[in-house]
């Protein structure tokens, strides 16, 4: 493989893993400050009790989200030097900006949080969780606002004389509907993935017949928390497709597999056999539905990938006769797919949770309880595949319109050392996801703490060298 | 003074605030095995910088992230270019990140001695090659223009040529052992700041004795590094006065006198990174093949209105940070000792008790 290919790889590799715990920070943080706040507001210590318990399993996650990330913030630098030199004056500011506001606040406040039980009096350590939320929300959209530059560039011109991107309108970069669109559908499906873990562990522990007062309660939470995201999610991505439609055409016919130009564009739900050919074989197709979700209009015409194709030739000649503009059809196809699908499967599972914990009930089967252990899983893959989707649905463009991949690469990193540092980043990741899943799984078996003291500040007041409340 | 300017100060001040915080917890992390010779003592050294560890990272993430925004092209041809480098400091912050978290949540001593070892190893790593790395970037590495680019418009783009093996130079060595020496002292005199009984003790000697080899090597570091500086007349006088305040710093742990220590040998290392900043200037990256393909905070930096637009935001947000991190730092001023960590590895947690039979 060459050099170009492993970066990709590695790219891919590392950010789907970054990735992997993003979702579960980004919604688990705010539903342990709700619990936190219900413990506050009613002194009830169940809420006590499933604040340190999903705050552990929080931390556990944040832990790795952190790590992950830091690799980040340096691997543009590494493999995509000639992209950072080109769009470095657009890209870096929002970069900087995630790291001055959103993550000086994310780590310090949540430092706070965790050692902060005995030094702070209640409600100004109940505030620090919310400033640690409010702090991922920040980091969140200052890299979508950032990503979303690459799917459609804005507020920028080509110097002349460098032939580098300048920044002239930093609102228009930090403000484009992609940006907030993206923000939008990525925190909703976030608080999907989070409500199904919530949902899932609680629901699994009811059954299992431990501490059923204090989980049970988060059963309804978590539940609820999926079903209100799902719409939002839903709204979202429909928005959002209307979006892509517009800006990247090529995105949609990718994801349709759709070869030719066509009014009363079919939505096709399911296909057999090669879907990168000239024609897909569809199972199932709803007629006029991608008409309908592209532009509002059921017999609006849906431009096909062979068309796009030729008229990228056209507009861009720099790349040459030859070029090929089309993304990776099977990818696309399906990933779009397994995100809906994914997604819809936890929406699923949050209704029939409802269901069968009604009015105190509980359900016994084997399906029941393997469902419930693995529900987070699929919103999480979900996720996982819309990003991969987005990404590489954008392919052959790195920044779409201005540069492509091939040309953001480093031009001197030799294949050699990518092997290395993608075997390297790989291996430590691996033994880390096994590492981490047997403390979830160790911290879930154990269950929520009992609570002996509950004030803990007004006891290190009393006595001034009390052990330490929490310790490392 | 023109916005790139600004911005060259601005990038100093950021690694001045990283290497002088990371610095002192990357000491702590080295010294578990010198200091912490039980499992008490080096769980009251990692709680010493438990609370505020993960903050002062943050510091190198932002000076990454500035150093992308104000002067691309340095971001891109010195992460490109220290490739493996970078590699292995990220993988020691990524075993180092972890294991603060995770290294109590087993009973079990080989668990826990194998996270002490990424404590260990992962401060050690970026401690040496932040020195290194630095080295280069201030006394030269084969820089020179790429003939021919992917994208036509980048041609004649500055990239370093060399390789791993060329980083490993006699003076970017020394600067490595300086900067692995400086933040081990730096960490015990913090340690002796930050904790009360057996550990304080230890950690003075372990800052006496440390303190004179990083002595040693950092008086040779920069005086070496005044072959290369570009400004002799300003950083020979800092530089001697970063010896002085040092020797401050060791004089004041032997009287006992540990929060002046703590503050003298942070000016050490603010005076050592002013040093080498100044000698920089007005350079970013020095070619050592000719000094017509040195990156400059010209050729290398972003157009005027990123910048203008970077300092509103660095300067309304970088009081607002200092402010809130001081205060954390006020909020867990209590010195630690051995007999305030509560019994529970396990949990961590004095008063709360796991529930079920789960364990
Ligand atoms: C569980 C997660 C999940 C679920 C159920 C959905 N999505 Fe999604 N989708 C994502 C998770 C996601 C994502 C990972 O969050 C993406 C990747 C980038 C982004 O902003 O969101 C995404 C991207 C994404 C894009 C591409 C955006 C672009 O490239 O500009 C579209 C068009 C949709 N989604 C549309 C939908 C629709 C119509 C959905 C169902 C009703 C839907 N998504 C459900
Ligand atoms: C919001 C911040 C993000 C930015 C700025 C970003 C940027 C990039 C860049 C520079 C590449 C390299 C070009 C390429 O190989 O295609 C890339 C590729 C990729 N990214 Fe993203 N990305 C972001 C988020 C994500 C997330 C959250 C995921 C998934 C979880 C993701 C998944 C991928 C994948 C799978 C590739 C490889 C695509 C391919 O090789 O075709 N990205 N992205
Ligand atoms: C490729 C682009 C990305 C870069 C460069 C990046 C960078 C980083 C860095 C450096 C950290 C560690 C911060 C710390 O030490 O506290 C981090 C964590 C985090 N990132 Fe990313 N990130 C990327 C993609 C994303 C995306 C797409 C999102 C959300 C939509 C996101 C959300 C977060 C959050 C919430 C955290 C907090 C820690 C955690 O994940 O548990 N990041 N990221």
């Amino acid at each position: 493989m060459e050099a170009l290919d492993l970066a990709r790889w590695q790219f891919g590799i590392t950010t789907v893993y970054h990735f992997l715990f993003v979702p579960l920070t980004l919604g688990t943080v705010w539903l342990v400050a709700g619990f936190q706040t219900a413990y506050y507001r009613t002194g009830k210590l169940k809420y006590l009790q499933l604040t340190k318990f999903f705050g552990k399993l929080f931390l556990i996650n944040f832990a790795m989200g952190v790590v992950t990330g830091i690799v980040q913030e340096f691997q543009f630098g590494m493999n995509w030097s000639e992209y950072s030199r080109f769009v470095g004056d657009v890209f870096g500011a929002p970069l900087a900006m995630e790291g001055l506001l959103a993550f000086f606040l994310e780590s310090t406040f949540l430092g706070l949080w965790i050692f902060g039980w005995d030094r702070l009096p209640k409600k100004l350590h109940l505030a620090t969780i919310w400033l640690a939320a409010a702090g991922t929300m920040l980091s969140a959209y200052f890299i979508l606002a950032a990503n979303a530059f690459m799917q459609h560039p804005v507020g920028f011109e080509i110097d002349p004389e460098t032939g580098r991107a300048v920044l002239n309108d930093i609102g228009a970069v930090l403000f484009q509907n992609t940006a907030y669109i993206a923000f939008f559908h990525t925190i909703a499906a976030s608080f999907l993935v989070s409500g199904a873990g919530v949902a899932g562990v609680a629901a699994w522990k009811v059954m299992k017949n431990k501490q059923v007062d204090v989980f049970r309660p988060a059963i309804k939470v978590g539940a609820w928390t999926i079903l209100v995201s799902a719409v939002f999610v839903s709204v979202s991505g429909d928005m959002d497709m209307k979006v892509m439609v517009e800006q990247q055409p090529m995105k949609v016919a990718a994801a349709e597999a759709i070869y030719e130009t066509q009014d009363q564009a079919p939505f096709s739900v399911l296909s057999i056999g090669d879907v990168s050919g000239d024609e897909a074989t569809d199972v199932i197709a709803i007629p006029g539905l991608l008409s309908w979700l592209a532009t509002g209009d059921f017999n609006a015409p849906v431009q096909g990938i062979n068309d796009l194709q030729q008229q990228y030739l056209e507009e861009y000649p720099q790349y040459g006769p030859d070029m090929n503009y089309v993304p990776y059809v099977p990818v696309t196809y399906w990933g779009f797919r397994l995100m809906i699908g994914l997604g819809m499967i936890a929406a699923l599972y949050a209704l029939w949770v409802l269901w069968a914990f009604r009015g105190g009930r509980t359900p016994r089967s084997r399906f029941a309880s393997i469902a419930s252990a693995s529900i987070v899983l699929f919103p999480l893959l979900g996720i996982s595949a819309g990003w991969i989707f987005t990404e590489m649905g954008r392919q052959p463009w790195i920044v779409f319109g201005e540069q492509i991949t091939a040309d953001g690469v480093s031009p001197l990193v030799g294949a050699g050392e990518v092997w290395l540092t993608m075997i390297g980043f790989t291996l430590v990741y691996a033994v880390l996801a096994v590492i981490e899943v047997g403390l979830l799984l160790k911290y879930i078996k154990a269950g929520a703490p009992e609570v002996v003291v509950e004030d803990p500040y007004a006891e290190a007041k009393k006595d001034d060298d009390k052990q330490l409340y929490f310790a490392y | 003074m023109d916005l790139q300017t600004i911005w060259f100060i601005l990038i100093a001040v950021l690694w001045i605030g990283y290497f002088v915080l990371d610095g002192f917890d990357l000491g702590v992390g080295m010294l578990l095995p010198v200091i912490g010779k039980d499992d008490l003592r080096r769980r009251v050294m990692i709680n010493s910088i438990a609370t505020v560890w993960d903050g002062n990272e943050v510091w190198l993430l932002v000076a990454g992230g500035a150093t992308f925004a104000a002067f691309p092209l340095w971001y891109a041809t010195m992460f490109s270019g220290y490739y493996l480098a970078l590699f292995l400091v990220l993988f020691g912050l990524i075993l180092r990140g972890v294991a603060f978290e995770y290294r109590g949540k087993r009973d079990s001593v080989s668990w826990r001695k194998r996270w002490d070892m990424a404590i260990v190893v992962g401060s050690a790593l970026p401690a040496l090659l932040f020195g290194v790395a630095f080295g280069n970037v201030v006394g030269g590495s084969p820089i020179e223009p790429l003939a021919t680019s992917n994208q036509p418009d980048l041609a004649g783009q500055l990239n370093y040529s060399g390789n791993l093996l060329d980083l490993l130079n006699p003076f970017a060595l020394l600067m490595g052992v300086m900067t692995l020496t400086v933040f081990m002292a730096h960490g015990a005199i913090f340690l002796a700041l930050k904790t009360s009984g057996e550990v304080r003790e230890a950690s003075r000697k372990a800052a006496l004795r440390i303190g004179l080899v990083a002595a040693v090597a950092a008086v040779g570091a920069l005086l070496w590094y005044q072959a290369y500086s570009g400004n002799v007349a300003f950083t020979l006088p800092l530089a001697l006065l970063a010896a002085v305040a040092w020797l401050a710093a060791l004089g004041l742990t032997l009287k006992g006198r540990d929060g002046w220590a703590f503050v003298f040998s942070s000016a050490t290392i603010l005076l050592a990174v002013t040093t080498l900043f100044v000698g920089l200037f007005p350079n970013v990256m020095v070619s050592s093949i000719d000094t017509a393909y040195n990156l400059t905070i010209t050729n290398a930096s972003s157009q005027q209105y990123t910048l203008t637009v970077m300092t509103i935001v660095a300067v309304i947000m970088t009081p607002i940070v200092l402010l809130y991190q001081g205060w954390t730092y006020w909020v867990f001023r209590k010195r630690i000792s051995t007999s305030m960590i509560p019994p529970q590895p396990d949990a961590g947690r004095a008063d709360d008790r796991f529930a079920s039979a789960g364990r």
